[in-house]
């Protein structure tokens, strides 16, 4: 579906690097990189802006994602809906998603096509018209895919409220597609504003994955993106931080739409931070080996074979952020198992793991998928773009995006339970129930 | 969304759409099993997809549910190993397997590096040949689908799909969940998860395609090794049926803030000669971004983020279906501007601007589905299933391009319906009843 959103991106980051990638900066500041694929005649034409969600101003949540919609109407040279028509014209598809941390626009099409949406894209980048018509109508539509994602799903707005109270300062905590009250006030003036201080050549990264030669991309995007003036004086990406989180917070949501009731818990966690990636490595080793795998995971092992308590019970981190990430635990109790119940369980298993320490047999075959995960994802060359595009557009460097794989496979077991001592704080901690009705958590 | 066209962008460029250049060889192994194969050498492993033609649609009377019960448990211990035991083998070889149950077909699809597809494959023929059900692992798996029944019984998307299948297809397998009910799952037994494979696993319904570093002489002999000895014949496959939908809308109140919309009628087969020309004129209807319904629906009056309509081949049955979702306020509009659009179509047909569009589109995209070993062999097995030749990849832009407006719109004649165009609202829409 066009236009569509990302949520959170969860668990493992795919460990893999490209075999030919080739980077270029433009006089502009625009960042390009090629990653060659040349099994078939296509490419894969992908533009990041550094800035998401948790850019937003104060007050104007949701606005990232509007104008993201809004960038499918015209420019001074596009029609309204033309850019779209035109990739369609050409037998490709396109699409954009909004994050917290960037915002992307992409175009999968015939290989010899790829002139033409550089031409498009560059022209959609400082370039953008709309009508008060288009804003108010696009304004309904992000309205109903609010109903549609969130609204309509108990899951998605418990989520949304978990993450609301994870972050006490961080914009992290402020929902992508926006809070209701405040979608429904943004206008034409809040999209232009914002669009006109990050859409700008020297706060986006080129992306182009697929039969191409790197010269060939250099020359077309010096042809069509190097003329684009940049935004002087673009500030740092510095978001307001989280202080010290000093009390663990608790909450229990009911809603007659849950038919099965659960519990999940977030921790506050490191990130990927440019230079310094090993902590975050060391919780995707973590997260895999407590509850990564439905099966032979330490959760699901003890919660769902052993002693069975758990429909499902997992882990996952997500540590490909610009600030602060989240650790996180999730339990669907057996039914005759209260929420109370299932969370006490829970927190013996973590207890235990904490005792017990990492299966080396289990640390050992996850190296071995990670080594040939790198396999699997040379025959995925947009997944490849699309990895790049989201590490490059946090802020790491091409080098930290290449060394990733070997960070990882230099964890060691120590390094896990290390990590796992030092997420595990509960003062960092939302726990909450979601159910049907309330005493639930306490019934027999 | 349609709208002025800078000439010089759109018709420039429509002339040569990129080609698949996919190699297809058709391999028979020794013992008599087919395959389709495309070698690709240059990264060191295989996707190889098998689907067995039956499905979910074969599950016996009183027992709905056993083949979907029986594929997910499949992967719960096989020969000498439990679930614990197969699932490290298989992922210290890091293969993956993956086991899906659907209405017409039940399918692994795998993937395995070349340095251990003897290993992998050893393993993945155990659960196929010789898998467990312990009865702790059919209990477990069978409390993972008792709740997916009660989450999808409280989805109000899941809610309308099922009524509206269920006022298609009455009692027959295409219209109850595949799922089954807490009534009927709870009754499946170990056993009935050794006769719903035999049933459904069969030597003379199975279909393969294999994508990556292995040569016709290894897959042939793979094969042979993997699936020689499964049974040779199974069950007789369902009745055909003719959907009962003549119109009218089904509302099932349900307190959400947004309401879900199913709507269709009757469809056309895959194998009528008409399909790719109801397939372009369902692409500008109903399947692309800027299809008529999404300007309509979407991009003119704000009233969803996003509708589609789909033609529903299955094997014994036919079906044109549609989706959206539109806030409780918006939605009695949302459904009459969707009645009108198909009223208009039944009435005008399409231009022939838009046919030249979609078939730009579609012969363009053509190759971009080809993109990687997994989607190429799932590619080559739907194809198998469609009883399509492998030539098809290279004459099928061709079929598409020969479409005429007139045939087009004799199609829209037959197939368009509004007067048994058939919705199902779940939610609190405001201005609409049953009627």
């Amino acid at each position: 579906m066009k236009n569509g959103l990302t949520a959170a991106l969860i668990a493992m980051a795919s460990p893999a690097v490209a075999a030919d990638v080739s980077h270029f900066t433009l006089d502009n500041g625009m960042e390009v990189v090629v990653l060659e694929d040349h099994r078939a005649p296509v490419v894969a034409h992908t533009v990041w802006y550094k800035v998401g969600a948790a850019d937003e101003p104060m007050g104007k949540s949701g606005i990232a994602h509007f104008l993201e919609h809004l960038m499918f109407k015209g420019t001074d040279d596009l029609a309204a809906g033309e850019l779209s028509e035109t990739v369609t014209l050409n037998g490709g598809s396109d699409n954009a998603f909004t994050s917290w941390d960037y915002t992307a626009y992409y175009q999968r099409v015939a290989a010899d096509r790829l002139g033409l949406m550089m031409e498009m894209e560059a022209d959609r980048m400082r370039d953008l018209e709309m009508t008060e018509q288009d804003v108010t109508t696009e304004r309904q539509v992000v309205l109903e895919e609010r109903n549609q994602r969130t609204d309509n799903d108990p899951g998605a707005l418990f989520a949304e409220q978990r993450r609301a109270a994870q972050y006490l300062n961080h914009p992290y905590g402020v929902p992508i597609i926006g809070w209701r009250h405040e979608m429904e006030q943004l206008n034409r003036d809040d999209a232009f504003e914002f669009y006109h201080r990050y859409y700008a050549p020297n706060n986006a990264i080129l992306v182009v994955a697929g039969d191409v030669e790197p010269d060939e991309v250099f020359e077309l995007a010096k042809t069509y993106y190097g003329p684009l003036e940049p935004t002087p004086d673009l500030a740092p990406r510095v978001r307001p931080q989280e202080p010290p989180q000093l009390a663990e917070r608790r909450m229990t949501m009911t809603d007659p739409r849950v038919a099965q009731p659960y519990i999940m818990r977030t921790y506050l966690a490191q990130e990927r931070d440019p230079g310094a990636q090993e902590e975050a490595a060391a919780l995707v080793f973590l997260a895999e080996l407590l509850g990564g795998n439905s099966t032979t995971s330490y959760l699901a092992q003890k919660l769902a074979f052993e002693d069975p308590k758990a429909i499902y019970v997992g882990a996952y981190y997500d540590g490909t952020s610009i600030d602060d990430g989240t650790f996180g635990l999730i339990m669907v109790p057996t039914p005759e198992l209260s929420l109370e119940e299932a969370e006490a369980a829970l927190d013996a298993t973590l207890a235990s793991f904490l005792e017990d320490g990492v299966d080396l047999e289990e640390f050992e075959s996850l190296k071995t998928r990670l080594r040939a995960g790198r396999i699997y994802a040379e025959d995925n060359i947009e997944g490849l773009a699309r990895q790049y595009g989201q590490e490059l557009a946090i802020g790491l460097s091409l080098d930290d995006v290449e060394s990733w794989p070997d960070i990882l496979q230099a964890v060691t077991p120590d390094d896990v339970m290390v990590a796992a001592q030092e997420v595990f704080a509960r003062r960092n901690a939302v726990t909450g129930w979601l159910m049907p009705e309330t005493n639930e958590g306490t019934a027999g | 969304m349609k709208s002025v066209l800078s000439a010089l962008i759109a018709l420039v460029f429509l002339s040569i759409p990129a080609q698949a250049a996919v190699d297809v060889q058709e391999v028979t192994s020794p013992g008599g099993i087919e395959a389709w194969l495309v070698e690709e050498h240059s990264i060191p492993f295989t996707a190889l997809e098998i689907r067995f033609a039956g499905g979910t649609a074969l599950d016996r009377p009183g027992k709905r549910g056993e083949v979907n019960l029986m594929m997910a448990t499949l992967e719960e211990g096989a020969g000498d190993m439990d679930a614990q035991a197969f699932a490290k083998a298989r992922d210290a070889l890091a293969a993956s397997f993956s086991f899906d149950a659907n209405t017409d077909s039940v399918s692994i699809s795998t993937r395995f590096l070349t340095e251990n597809r003897d290993e992998a494959m050893a393993l993945l023929r155990q659960a196929i040949m010789d898998p467990r059900f312990d009865q702790q692992a059919v209990d477990r798996v069978r409390g993972q689908v008792n709740s997916i029944i009660r989450s999808e019984a409280t989805d109000p998307g899941d809610i309308a799909a099922d009524t509206f299948y269920n006022m298609a297809f009455g009692d027959h397998p295409y219209g109850t969940n595949s799922n089954g009910t807490l009534e009927s799952v709870a009754g499946l037994t170990r056993e009935d998860m050794f006769e719903a494979k035999a049933r459904t696993m069969t030597r003379d319904r199975v279909l393969v395609g294999a994508v990556g570093d292995i040569t016709a002489d290894e897959l042939a002999a793979l094969l042979d090794d993997l699936l020689g000895d499964l049974p040779t014949g199974g069950p007789d496959l369902p009745e055909r049926v003719e959907p009962t939908l003549d119109g009218g809308i089904t509302v099932i109140p349900y307190e959400t803030p947004q309401s879900v919309v199913y709507f269709g009628h009757k469809g056309i087969a895959r194998d009528d000669p008409d399909f790719i020309t109801a397939y372009i004129a369902n692409e500008i209807v109903g399947g692309q971004s800027d299809s008529r319904l999404m300007e309509e629906v979407r991009e003119k009056r704000g009233l969803t983020y996003g509708i589609g309509a789909y033609l529903v081949p299955y094997d014994h049955a036919e079906l044109i279906v549609g989706q959206f979702s539109s806030g409780n306020g918006a939605v009695s509009e949302a459904v009459q501007v969707v009645k009108d659009e198909w009223a208009k179509l039944a009435a005008d047909g399409l231009t022939e601007e838009e046919l030249d569009k979609a078939k730009t589109y579609l012969t363009g995209a053509y190759a971009l589905r080809f993109d990687g070993n997994g989607p190429i062999a799932r590619i080559l097995v739907g194809m198998q299933a469609q009883g399509l030749s492998p030539d098809y990849i290279a004459t099928r832009n061709d079929m598409v391009n020969a479409v005429t407006l007139d045939e087009v719109n004799r199609v829209i004649r037959d197939l368009y319906d509004p007067e048994n165009l058939t919705f199902v609202v779940v939610g609190q829409p405001e201005g609409l009843e049953t009627n």
